[in-house]
């Protein structure tokens, strides 16, 4: 039975894109699960994802049957002169007692505390609050009470951002799929193919990529231009933007990130002692058997540090990006 | 027919204005005053805007400048702005925010919320690096003291007028230059040469409009500008910009690059004025920008790095 998080026990906060996914982490000790709903309104707006108003009311009743919460991220930003679909999300989230409505837009916050006093509000990462004097404001004027941290603070700078916040929590992403550009601020994807997360709820979408295959081998693109190459003997990765490679100053380089995913799980007690509330794994769009052996590692690690056990030796390499790790802007020296 | 248009639009519109956006790039210290000297002397753009957006690293060496540099613009008769840095995480950027949040008789541009937050309702400019894409977020900007707003370069016309017609604020967009795409906690220019940021040794001011990124085809794709990544292609709005104020776009954002800006503004000021035709103004434009190439697709709805040509 998942608890009410405390200093003590930090929450895990687990994706679903699906129903059985859903299952499949609350199954393997999720304290919460986040989810959104079928259209634009969440950043995981991709084909045969997400849940229906129905599948939503069912997900939520399994899992608070067993303890578990269910968040809704509504964390796009409304179009301009057509919130109607927006609004009506937040107002369903509210409606089906979802635990929380995780949101980005300033605008969507304010109608949301005013439509709906009663829903808790969390900060989406796509807002990257990324000081106190802007926790402190989405808490003070929306009554935000979680804030997920954008991926550009260290452990350290975690802490004294704790410090200063009280009590709004604070989430952090600890596995998954990493933006190297701070959430929410980042147009590389409309500027390539007219789509973007802040827009459309998707990055690189995959309506615009193309793989071809050449005689040295294949070439990944998106929106027309070439992300990656590979020999005929690598696997060719999916061409996510910034993990491409790129000429600069006359050198081919991965130059903002190597197809890699965030994985802090050594870093739990760093991240406990700073005194953040719950930890997030990314992947919305990943099967239930992902979501499974992530939510079984991170329960395993975060039940060693609450009783001063040593963590688990896990090993998730099978299942991250390209089979590359990295603890990205949680240490300094990743900048 | 376009400059006729231009001109006809215009008489309805005979206020729009010129904003010099800040410096996005790291410059010398001596090279941004001689640039905003001549900018207060010799320039037609009615607002000018000052201060490190990127990296606040950057800002002890320019800092000493600030004073002299407001004092010519506004003996111009400038209106001049202070912008905020965009991603504000230490200490020493709070403060730094705080500080700006402060100044009395001086507008400041809020390019990160707790800098719009901190202006407790005194009036403010909300940067194109806030993320301003619908009516209510304009009003909330609104009650905390938002007199204009510049929005960001991803939406389309319709989008822009749209939400200029629903707000007394000021609108502005941008309109030249290339386009601050992204914003990051890791420097790319000091990666790409193999170094931290912590020991940057400042490379990014090798690159006075940023490294140019190219795709492994050798295709022009981004640029680099420190922590910022940015659009290879310069915005260029000279075809848009008459029929943009027609539909309620009072004010358009030049991005401050190494070619000669006064000769740019004077360019837009001339087209919106329906002095100059669109197509002698873009072949005037090429010429002042050599080795510039352009792009206007966000204000069509397209993808960012298109062309499209006027009546397309």
């Amino acid at each position: 039975m998942a608890s009410v998080a405390s200093p003590n026990r930090p929450e895990l906060v687990c994706p679903a894109g699906t129903p059985a996914a859903l299952r499949s982490a609350v199954d393997a000790g999720a304290d919460c699960v986040y989810v959104g709903f079928r259209d634009e309104t969440n950043a995981r707006n991709f084909p045969g994802l997400n849940f229906n108003r129905k599948e939503l009311a069912e997900g939520i009743a399994y899992a608070h049957e067993r303890g578990a919460k269910v968040l809704v991220a509504i964390n796009t930003f409304p179009r301009a002169g057509q919130p109607e679909i927006w609004h009506q999300a937040v107002a369903d989230a509210a409606k089906l007692k979802a635990d929380a409505a995780i949101l980005a837009d300033i605008g969507l916050i304010e109608h949301a505390h005013r439509a709906h006093p009663e829903l808790r509000l969390h900060l989406s990462v796509q807002a990257a609050a990324s000081n106190p004097d802007a926790i402190r404001f989405y808490a003070e004027r929306f009554g935000v009470r979680r804030v997920v941290l954008p991926r550009v603070l260290t452990v350290q700078e975690i802490a004294a951002v704790n410090a200063r916040i009280a009590p709004v929590e604070t989430e952090v992403f600890v596995f998954g799929g990493l933006c190297v550009m701070a959430e929410g601020r980042c147009a590389l994807s409309s500027y390539a193919t007219g789509q973007s997360p802040n827009m459309n709820g998707v990055c690189s979408p995959a309506g615009e990529v193309r793989y071809t295959e050449t005689s040295q081998g294949i070439t990944s693109e998106l929106g027309g231009f070439t992300i990656n190459k590979f020999a005929h003997d690598e696997p060719a990765g999916y061409p996510t933007l910034c993990k491409g490679r790129f000429i600069a100053k006359d050198k081919a380089s991965y130059l903002f990130e190597e197809p890699t995913s965030l994985n802090t799980l050594s870093m739990l007690p760093d991240l406990v002692k700073a005194g953040v509330t719950a930890f997030k794994i990314e992947g919305r769009q990943r099967g239930r058997a992902y979501v499974a052996a992530v939510v079984q590692a991170f329960r395993a690690g975060v039940d060693a540090v609450m009783a001063g056990k040593p963590l688990p030796d896990i090993d998730l390499d099978r299942i991250t990006e390209g089979g590359k790790q990295t603890t990205g802007a949680y240490e300094k020296a990743w900048r | 027919m376009p400059a006729e248009a231009g001109a006809r639009r215009l008489r309805d519109n005979p206020m729009t204005k010129l904003t010099l956006g800040p410096v996005l790039f790291n410059w010398k210290p001596e090279t941004l005053r001689d640039f905003y000297f001549r900018m207060a002397d010799e320039s037609c753009v009615d607002s000018v805007h000052v201060g490190e957006v990127v990296c606040s690293k950057r800002t002890p060496f320019f800092e000493p400048f600030i004073p002299e540099i407001v004092e010519r613009l506004a003996a111009a008769g400038k209106e001049v702005v202070l912008s905020s840095l965009a991603l504000i995480m230490s200490d020493r950027e709070m403060a730094q925010a705080r500080d700006l949040a402060q100044s009395d008789g001086i507008m400041v541009e809020a390019n990160d919320i707790s800098v719009a937050a901190l202006m407790q309702g005194r009036p403010f400019v909300a940067g194109p690096l806030l993320n301003v894409y619908n009516e209510g977020t304009l009003a909330t900007l609104r009650s905390m003291g938002a007199v204009r707003v510049c929005l960001p370069a991803e939406l389309s016309a319709d989008a822009v007028a749209a939400l200029a017609a629903s707000t007394p604020m000021e609108v502005e967009i941008q309109a030249f230059g290339r386009l601050p795409l992204a914003i990051s906690a890791r420097c790319y220019a000091a990666r790409a040469r193999n170094l931290s940021k912590d020991g940057c040794q400042y490379v990014c001011a090798d690159d006075p409009d940023g490294m140019a990124v190219e795709t492994l085809d050798e295709v022009p794709f981004l640029a680099v500008n420190g922590t910022q990544t940015m659009s290879y292609h310069a915005m260029d709005l000279l075809g848009d910009v008459a029929g943009l104020a027609a539909r309620g776009i009072g004010r358009f954002r030049l991005w401050p690059q190494t070619f000669d800006m006064v000769a740019v503004a004077a360019l837009f000021r001339a087209v919106l004025a329906g002095k100059a035709g669109v197509e002698e103004a873009e072949d005037r434009l090429a010429t002042l920008c050599p080795g510039a190439e352009f792009a206007n697709g966000y204000i069509h709805g397209r993808p960012g790095h298109l062309f499209i040509e006027a009546g397309d």
